[in-house]
């Protein structure tokens, strides 16, 4: 009975002696963390698409609670996400407009020349570094090779006609695809701006011609058609700003190469018709 | 006796038996010439004549304010018919000048021999080479003037010719070796003159003992006790800078060092041509010789020929093609660039026109690493091509750059190594390109 006694006290003992440490030592070595944190952790989309410009959502959300971070910054999860990161931070949340990936390009494989075969490696990056700039004979063009679909982590992009295609009901305007394309061709537009031009070619018009057939010919008739004077001539370029336009795609029935796209629905290009009507 | 090289290399097949026997032949334009506003390493020109001028033989036609940047001449005399935008060997279409050619090669009269240039001021050799336009010849277009001067504190020991030539097919530097050696160090002893405790070599390749001969005995008739002659192991790629570097004074090269650094200047055995010409008989840097050659040319040719004249013009001259090419390369096979058309002016860099036929420019499909090894062995630099190529694609750009990848020359030995045909050269440009984009961004910010 006795031998029992011992081992017991002493296990006993050395229980209380070490209980005793650590309740010491989560007293003393305690790491402050801010409770904030891990709520908007859990709010936040989970995609880690990088967008926000912080590594993955864990990252985003340390930011926010530390006062760095911008609480609009997550794209993907919009207006909504942005009042509840708000609510928690116990802020006012200023308002950003909806955004969405365009692609300033229409030169699909049948309207542009193609001038060489391209053995290389399946992706714009590396086709970038190329002779050429990669397999495209308009140099400003895309490419078709498909970076910007491996890098969207919402599955918005597809390439078709060697073209990249923007599903507009996936895309949240993260901007990865932006941030990755080596050409610059794709740019975030706000959700409202309907009418945007599809070339991204500075080049003079001759120079447009010889390798695309739906190329901006820089020919101005849009920028002096447009009602609001939203449209700028950068060069041979027209580009329209999005605060000005009033999405009534005068320009894009005017535009002699077709490179103006209209994502206007059938409605709301009845309804600007009406209001032209009357104008007029 | 075994002779000096570096660590790794390749040793592709040499293929230049179709051009080493053939004399240089002079070919003058028959069409318009085209110039490209950007033709060396550094700040592109500006065009500085009007379309509908008249331009002479050495006559200005862009320049630029850049240090590191030379002017682009006029290679004929003619009128200025047009700038505009044309395909080049890069693959764009670039900022240009086109002259016609009236024929007359009228020469800019303010080009004339230097008064008195053995005994000039060396300083004055200098003025010369930037006006001239000279650039390194060997391909990279390094203006030759910013070589010339590297900051007062490097001590220059070695003043390197580059004979080595080590692309396969091409032998314009071998002709001319063989043909003007006592052009080549005069102009070696010019540039001498601007480092008096420098010693000259002249590295050359065990592959052509007609040119180390010709060098050599050239050497010995002058009796100069400063000049030598270092005949090298055949690999590639020998002639890039800090592989012969590596060869030639048999130390070992910190990766990331100038060749200044280390004491050493490099040039191209016609870029010390160019200089002895531009110095003693007023020519300026408006021609180079290329060798036109590959199996589809009917008849390769070496051809002194002015810069901005037409390839396609070349190519008839050779005879035209033998057989349909399915691949037209400027420069040399390894690190030649091809072309989409062969409508596009030769420039300071082309130094070579390769045609290949099907059966000789197969490329297989890529398949997966195997862990072999061979771009181990290959890799100039000592890098990890095998280790590199994932990160690339991976996208971890910091972990490319903690392991080396930034010192990459592009040689492509590793890509030519791999049995499994893996894209190696192309991702190593495409990580260094957008970690240097990144960086960019960074410094703007």
């Amino acid at each position: 009975m006795t031998g029992m006694i011992y081992p017991a006290i002493i296990m006993g003992g050395l229980g209380l002696i070490f209980g005793a440490l650590l309740a010491f030592a989560s007293k003393k070595f305690h790491v402050e963390t801010d409770p904030r944190q891990a709520n908007i952790r859990a709010i936040l989309p989970g995609a880690n698409c990088g967008g926000c410009g912080y590594p993955g959502c864990d990252g985003f959300a340390e930011a926010l609670a530390n006062g760095t971070g911008k609480i609009t910054g997550c794209a993907a999860g919009g207006s909504a996400l942005a009042d509840s990161i708000a609510a928690i931070l116990g802020v006012q949340a200023e308002k950003d407009e909806p955004k969405i990936a365009f692609l300033k390009c229409k030169g699909s494989n049948d309207k542009t020349v193609k001038n060489c075969v391209y053995y290389g490696e399946y992706d714009c990056r590396a086709a970038a570094v190329v002779p050429g700039k990669g397999p495209t004979s308009c140099a400003f063009g895309c490419m078709g090779l498909g970076t910007c679909v491996s890098v969207c982590a919402f599955h918005a992009m597809t390439i078709k006609n060697g073209l990249a295609v923007v599903d507009a009901e996936k895309c949240v305007g993260c901007g990865a695809c932006v941030e990755n394309c080596p050409r610059d061709v794709l740019v975030l537009v706000p959700r409202k701006s309907k009418v945007n031009v599809s070339c991204n070619s500075p080049l003079k018009g001759p120079d447009v011609k010889r390798v695309c057939s739906v190329g901006c010919i820089g020919c101005t008739l849009c920028a002096k058609s447009c009602p609001v004077q939203a449209i700028e001539m950068k060069g041979a370029l027209a580009v329209i700003d999005p605060a000005k336009c009033i999405n009534c795609g005068i320009c894009v029935t005017k535009c002699p190469t077709k490179s103006i796209t209209d994502r206007r629905t059938n409605e709301e290009k009845a309804v600007s018709a009406v209001k032209e009507t009357i104008s007029v | 006796m075994k002779l000096p090289s570096f660590w790794g290399g390749i040793h592709p097949p040499q293929k230049k038996d179709a051009t080493v026997n053939k004399k240089i032949e002079k070919y003058l334009p028959k069409g318009d010439l085209v110039f490209p506003m950007a033709q060396s390493l550094g700040a592109p020109c500006q065009p500085v004549v009007k379309k509908g001028d008249r331009v002479l033989v050495g006559q200005k036609l862009g320049d630029s304010e850049a240090f590191v940047s030379a002017p682009v001449l006029s290679s004929v005399s003619g009128t200025v018919k047009d700038i505009a935008l044309r395909l080049t060997s890069a693959g764009i279409y670039e900022n240009c000048v086109i002259v016609e050619n009236d024929g007359l090669y009228e020469k800019d009269p303010s080009w004339a021999p230097l008064d008195n240039y053995p005994e000039a001021d060396p300083k004055e050799y200098l003025k010369r080479i930037r006006e001239a336009g000279i650039v390194g010849f060997g391909g990279a277009t390094f203006p030759t003037v910013v070589k010339l001067s590297p900051p007062p504190d490097k001590v220059i020991k070695w003043l390197i010719v580059n004979g080595v030539e080590c692309e396969p097919y091409i032998n314009c530097d071998n002709r001319l070796m063989l043909e003007e050696p006592e052009k080549i160090l005069e102009g070696l002893r010019l540039m001498l003159r601007l480092f008096p405790e420098a010693e000259g070599v002249i590295g050359i390749e065990n592959n052509k003992p007609e040119a180390i001969k010709t060098m050599e005995s050239e050497v010995s008739k002058q009796g100069d006790n400063k000049i030598s002659v270092v005949p090298l192991a055949v690999k590639y790629p020998q002639g890039a800078e800090k592989m012969l570097i590596e060869a030639v004074t048999k130390q070992e090269y910190v990766m990331t060092a100038l060749p200044a650094d280390v004491g050493c200047i490099i040039l191209n055995v016609r870029t010390v041509h160019q200089i002895r010409e531009a110095i003693a008989a007023g020519e300026p840097a408006i021609s180079r010789i290329i060798t036109v050659t590959g199996e589809a040319v009917a008849e390769p040719k070496n051809i002194h020929v002015l810069l901005g004249t037409s390839m396609r013009e070349l190519i008839d001259f050779c005879g035209g093609f033998r057989e349909q090419p399915v691949k037209v390369i400027s420069g040399g096979p390894m690190m030649g660039v091809s072309l989409r058309s062969i409508d596009i002016p030769v420039v300071k860099s082309t130094s070579g026109i390769l045609a290949l036929t099907a059966s000789n420019s197969h490329l297989a499909p890529e398949s997966a690493c195997i862990r072999c090894g061979r771009c181990f062995e290959g890799c100039p630099m000592g890098l990890m091509p095998s280790v590199l190529n994932p990160l690339v694609l991976m996208r971890d750009y910091k972990a490319f750059e903690e392991t080396g990848g930034m010192n990459c020359i592009e040689c492509g030995a590793c890509s030519y190594s791999c049995p499994a045909n893996r894209h190696l050269t192309q991702s190593f440009r495409d990580g260094k390109s957008t970690i240097m984009a990144m960086r960019r961004k960074a410094a703007v910010k």
